[in-house]
């Protein structure tokens, strides 16, 4: 399945590149430190933090500010690395799991983020997955709806919590206890429920319009087969941190959790001294391959026998 | 077939839950029938412990769920989508002793910690941290009530309706900690991939 998706890589102009499976946790904070960061912390000989990384888009970004300083962007890397993360007890989640992606480093939106959708989909097809899905969101849409009705950092914070955890039943009361005006409240309420065809980013609030046009903008990029694996996602805010514009996750609907994750990450490179728009996705293979075989067992979300995440 | 499968609770939760059944035009006469059978196909209902619910749902073996925001706590690891509060169920999450002079606080401040019996180790757990207090935590996988009775403990933490069992069995509440109702759960990728059947439901629920 990897050799498969390597072609897809290669193909569209994207060189594989290695890095270490030990970087500085330093390295790691730098990128706005988040819940899914780095778990696993050794020393060296010399007292240094070092992790295991938990992704492969904060090493890449280390490795175009350092190695790849002067290049002539846009650049073009893709990777099939481990990465390690916390796992939930006994529940056959892997600490080490092997992720394929790509990273786009130097390519604004839309025409980027239309660029890795169209691999993505690309990789997906080669893998063999047949009725899988792309979610697509704005991370800072909702975030910059909570600015816009003028809501504190402090509330703010608790309510992209809830939505996050997607506890809709906090959100209502945090959005009650905020005292806004019935309309203002009822948009916080119904916006992160909105999700489906392009119908979705019709009929939208002023605020919302100038992430709406982002979206459609990467929509019409679209080749046909690619724009109808799409469904917009008002409410999906990615919980790592460094995400800027368009984020995505890929569902299939034979396997109950998301087998893949992406977007915009505009502000990242600029962290480690090389300020350049990048946009990327990662692919869980385990899950893919899990996805595949409910697959073609027929298996359906809400039918037969399932694989626990 | 329905295209949507529910996970059900029996227990407490379950006749109000088939209630709220029939009210969406789901066949309950089956479910009332058969305590027995578990899995209600033609329907798209299964059932089972309100505390296996999140694990069906989460799993995708199930598309949506209810149960009780105890449970919820108590599993808040989950990866699942909190969908609306159902409104029946209602029960209160409390810290009872026996009644008199409070045996915890006592234990509290000669031993500078307390024995707390629990089916629920984890919404207990988070508790005692926040309000900063040493706790000993003992699970227990039912009639918690007998632990402060016995010596178990000096106190539970436990769920209570109306309080009946608790007073049955000469306790009091000393601290409330959370309220809980039942909630209908999603799995966040039946979510996004059967938006308009689960909307559909959402709109029924929202305008009872």
């Amino acid at each position: 399945m990897t050799d498969r998706i390597r072609t897809v890589f290669q193909r569209a102009g994207y060189g594989e590149v290695y890095t270490p499976a030990l970087e500085y946790e330093t390295t790691f904070a730098r990128a706005n430190p988040t819940a899914s960061g780095p778990t696993y912390r050794v020393f060296d000989e010399l007292g240094n933090v070092l992790v295991l990384r938990s992704d492969m888009t904060i090493p890449i970004a280390r490795l175009v500010a350092t190695r790849y300083r002067d290049a002539e962007p846009p650049l073009r890397f893709c990777y099939f690395a481990h990465a390690y993360r916390s796992v939930r007890p006994q529940r056959g989640q892997s600490r080490e799991f092997l992720q394929a992606g790509i990273e786009l480093i130097g390519a604004t939106a839309p025409n980027g983020t239309a660029e890795v959708l169209t691999v993505l989909c690309n990789a997906l097809d080669a893998a063999g997955l047949q009725t899988y899905r792309i979610g697509l969101g704005d991370a800072s849409l909702y975030s910059e709806l909570l600015d816009r009705l003028g809501v504190d950092a402090d509330r703010r914070e608790r309510i992209l919590t809830e939505l996050a955890n997607g506890d809709f039943v906090g959100l209502q009361k945090e959005v009650d206890a905020l005292g806004l005006q019935t309309e203002d409240a009822e948009l916080l309420l119904r916006v992160p429920r909105r999700r489906g065809g392009p119908e979705v980013l019709q009929t939208l609030p002023a605020p919302l319009e100038a992430a709406a046009t982002g979206m459609r903008a990467v929509h019409d990029l679209l080749a046909p087969d690619v724009a109808g694996r799409i469904i917009f996602d008002l409410g999906l805010v990615r919980g790592l941190g460094y995400y800027t514009g368009a984020v995505f996750q890929v569902y299939d609907p034979a396997y109950g959790v998301p087998i893949g994750i992406g977007g915009r990450y505009d502000d990242l490179l600029g962290q480690f001294g090389r300020s350049l728009p990048a946009v990327g996705f990662a692919l869980n293979v385990e899950r893919l391959h899990i996805a595949l075989t409910s697959e073609e067992r027929g298996e359906e979300l809400g039918r037969g026998r399932r694989h626990l995440p | 077939m329905s295209e949507l499968r529910i996970a059900v609770p029996r227990g407490a939760l379950f006749s109000q839950t088939l209630d709220l059944l029939d009210r969406l035009d789901i066949a309950t006469r089956e479910l009332r029938d058969n305590d027995r059978r578990l899995l209600f196909e033609d329907v798209g209902v299964i059932t089972m412990r309100p505390s296996d619910v999140p694990t069906y749902v989460e799993a995708g073996a199930a598309d949506l769920g209810i149960t009780g925001k105890d449970v919820l706590l108590e599993q808040a690891e989950r990866d699942l989508y909190e969908l609306i509060d159902l409104g029946y169920g209602h029960c209160t999450m409390v810290l009872a002793t026996v009644a008199g002079e409070d045996p915890a606080s006592e234990a509290l401040r000669r031993l500078g910690v307390m024995r707390i019996a629990t089916k629920y180790p984890r919404i207990a757990t988070r508790y005692f941290l926040e309000t900063g207090r040493q706790a000993e935590i003992v699970e227990v996988k039912g009639s918690v009530e007998l632990a402060p009775l016995t010596g178990l403990a000096e106190a539970i933490v436990d769920l209570t309706a109306t309080g009946a069992t608790l007073k049955e069995n000469g306790l009091v509440v000393r601290e409330e900690i959370a309220h809980s109702t039942a909630r209908l759960i999603a799995n966040p990728v039946s979510h996004k991939l059967k938006a308009p059947a689960i909307d559909a439901l959402l709109e029924r629920l929202n305008a009872m």
